[in-house]
């Protein structure tokens, strides 16, 4: 019952302990992670959002540049002019030295004819006339085309501005080499699976992505997530993985380039974080775990003795304090007893006065009559040494203090016990201890109290037998023992033995005080006394008296 | 055969009369009372050698105090202690006072006779010296 309860208690003090250790632990690791994630995944889409705008920036610069050079030179010479090849060529070649990046440039007339032509292609006199391009740039006047096929069956893109001239238009038409296109943008790639790339509105892409893809193929990616400014989007791609889009529109809003990246990759480093933070917090739980169980347990064993310790005591204060409330009630009997003896001694005393008296001498009986009041007064004395006794056992008389030298105490007493000793074959044995102090204690008291020791030792050995008494000193208090090989007491009996009229021995033989005032001696000497005894083997009793240094005088 | 007179005071009666029979079947003249206050009252009225005092009587007077008014009114009488075991204390606080001595109860008969013989021979010696310091002065009915 009581082994359950420390369990339960046990189990209640760890279970909240560890309750109260890990909630905290547990939500702050969590906040600092969640913190620390969202703070590098800012970190990383603030990376990517900037490559994107650096980027966007110097595509945009590639084609301000290209159509820049391609307007000087509309600007600067005539139709007639250029539709000369040997001139067309020149021009091509100083625009390919000054910027570079023009596979070919061609001159088309208002009807859409392909005048002249300088590049690797067979495409004079192509009419461009139903080309989509065609009609954008008469209406806007210069054009950057999307990729498409065009004549050639290659993707491509294109160039083309317009020109007036006092009776015709024409169209001055280049088109980028998409290599170098492509290069420009691919230098936006970066780690081992980043992606630059350029889809137009409609999600065609308009550049080679580094693994796969076919220009003009349609993108899955939907354009329309993309905003103003540089927008970054998040996405599965079809193995799961998570991948971080930076997409900015370039060309009048008509081109989105897209800087893609693994997430998971730049990740890595945060799961490693992660990792460590795991492992941390696991040993740290563990070891929140191992110290509450063990400091619990240690806490719970130690409540558990003193506990045991107190319940000892316990029974001990109950035990001397029934002790103590018999002593009172033998007084308060002896007492009442006492009277009675009195009157009862005097009246038979009284009587034998008047037996002396002549009237009665030739009583036939004077004989008997003295006889009786002879014995009432032997047995008055017999009760009065019984009360005499009981009253001594109750008295609560302070010691007397006096330096008391507890060897001599000793010895005097064997000495009172050595003649009947010896007639009895029983030998007391006590060799003098030269480090007993003297104490300030009551002499007759203590002599008392070794007396009666030694007359039980003495009764229960009987004939034949050995009383072994040794003395220590211990720092505070002086223990004396008295062991005898007598019959010893039995198990039943042990607890009972300092009660007052308690005795084993036969009625008549002793009054059950001797043990019960010794007791009482001690007790109010601060003292204990204590008996250890295994029937048939003999008794041990252990006297402890507290060590009071003597005034000095 | 020499005689003195005795006041027995004892609150347990059957106790007090038998000493009284007692003590004057031995020619001594001796009187019961059963309580401190009485025995004080028979003091002022006619002087005893030797008192004999309970000192505990349930009631009335506390032993201690009648001895104290006794050693008042009568300092040559000699007062002799009963005493139980309990009030051992008390009866040494009573010989500082002036009491002969104590006697613990039950007490044996031939022990109390002692007792009084001493006592008597005591108060007998000092009167003879308060008798010879006195000559001087006789004619003062109280000292």
């Amino acid at each position: 019952m009581k082994r359950r309860l420390y369990a339960n208690l046990q189990r209640k003090i760890i279970f909240v302990t560890l309750l109260v250790s890990f909630i905290p632990l547990i939500f702050l690791s969590v906040t600092i992670y969640y913190q620390f994630a969202q703070m590098f995944k800012g970190k990383i889409e603030e990376q990517i959002s900037y490559r994107a705008r650096v980027q966007s920036n110097s595509i945009e610069l590639f084609l301000k540049e290209r159509t820049a050079i391609l307007l000087a030179m509309a600007d600067a010479y005539t139709f007639d002019y250029l539709s000369d090849k040997n001139n067309l060529e020149k021009i091509f070649r100083i625009m390919n030295n000054r910027v570079g990046g023009f596979i070919d440039l061609g001159l088309i007339d208002s009807s859409g004819k392909h005048v002249t032509y300088i590049g690797p292609y067979k495409l004079l006199n192509v009419n461009y006339y139903s080309e989509p391009w065609f009609h954008e740039v008469e209406s806007k006047g210069v054009y950057v085309s999307d990729v498409f096929m065009g004549y050639r069956r290659v993707p491509h893109f294109i160039i083309a501005l317009q020109r007036q001239e006092t009776n015709k238009s024409w169209i001055l038409r280049a088109t980028i080499d998409s290599d170098v296109f492509e290069t420009l943008v691919r230098t936006a790639q970066v780690g081992k699976t980043g992606d630059a790339f350029i889809v137009n509105k409609a999600g065609f892409y308009q550049t080679r992505m580094r693994f796969g893809n076919e220009i003009l193929s349609k993108s899955n990616l939907n354009p329309t997530i993309f905003g103003e400014g540089t927008t970054v989007q998040e996405k599965m791609n079809a193995e799961g993985r998570k991948i971080l889009y930076a997409g900015r529109w370039l060309k009048n809003n008509n081109w989105l380039l897209v800087i893609s990246q693994d997430a998971t990759e730049e990740m890595t480093r945060l799961f490693k974080t992660k990792q460590m933070e795991i492992i941390i917090v696991t040993a740290g739980c563990l070891m929140i775990i191992f110290t509450t169980i063990f400091t619990t347990r240690m806490t719970i064993r130690r409540l558990e003795n003193s506990d045991r310790k107190m319940n000892e005591l316990n029974a001990q204060l109950v035990h001397s304090d029934k002790l103590a409330a018999l002593g009172k009630m033998a007084a308060g009997v002896a007492h009442e007893i006492n009277n009675p003896l009195a009157v009862i001694a005097e009246k038979t005393g009284w009587m034998e006065d008047l037996l002396t008296e002549e009237e009665f001498q030739n009583s036939q009986n004077l004989g008997e009559y003295k006889k009786s009041l002879h014995k009432i007064e032997e047995h008055v004395e017999r009760a009065r040494k019984v009360i005499h006794g009981m009253l001594g056992f109750a008295r609560r008389m302070e010691p007397h203090l006096e330096d008391v030298d507890i060897n001599k105490v000793i010895n005097e007493t064997i000495s009172f016990l050595e003649s009947y000793a010896r007639t009895n074959n029983i030998s007391i044995i006590y060799d003098s201890n030269p480090d007993l102090p003297i104490i300030a204690s009551d002499h007759s008291q203590i002599q008392q109290v070794f007396l009666n020791l030694l007359t039980n030792a003495v009764d229960a050995i009987g004939k034949d037998g050995t009383i072994n008494i040794s003395s220590k000193r211990h720092d505070l208090e002086i223990s004396v023992i008295v062991k005898d090989n007598g019959q010893g007491i039995p198990k039943e009996y042990q607890s009972r033995i300092f009660e007052p009229f308690f005795t084993t021995k036969k009625s008549g033989k002793g009054t059950g005080l001797g043990l019960s005032v010794s007791y009482n001696i001690v007790r109010n000497m601060g003292g204990t006394i204590t008996l250890e005894s295994e029937e048939g083997k003999g008794t041990i009793f252990t006297v402890k008296l507290p060590v009071v240094v003597p005034e000095k005088k | 055969m020499f005689t003195f007179s005795v006041l027995i005071a004892d609150d347990e009666t059957d106790f007090l009369e038998t000493i009284v029979n007692r003590l004057q079947k031995r020619k001594i003249e001796a009187t019961g009372v059963s309580s401190g206050e009485a025995a004080l009252e028979l003091i002022k009225v006619k002087p005893f050698d030797i008192v004999l005092l309970d000192v505990k009587m349930p009631g009335g007077m506390d032993g201690i105090e009648v001895l104290r008014e006794i050693k008042k009114l009568q300092p040559l009488t000699e007062v002799i202690l009963l005493t139980g075991h309990a009030s051992v204390e008390t009866s040494i606080e009573g010989l500082k006072l002036g009491a002969f001595d104590y006697l613990l109860k039950p007490v044996k008969f031939a022990e109390l006779l002692e007792k009084l013989v001493a006592a008597f021979e005591n108060k007998a010696s000092q009167e003879q010296k308060i008798r010879g310091a006195k000559i001087k002065e006789i004619g003062r009915p109280h000292s």
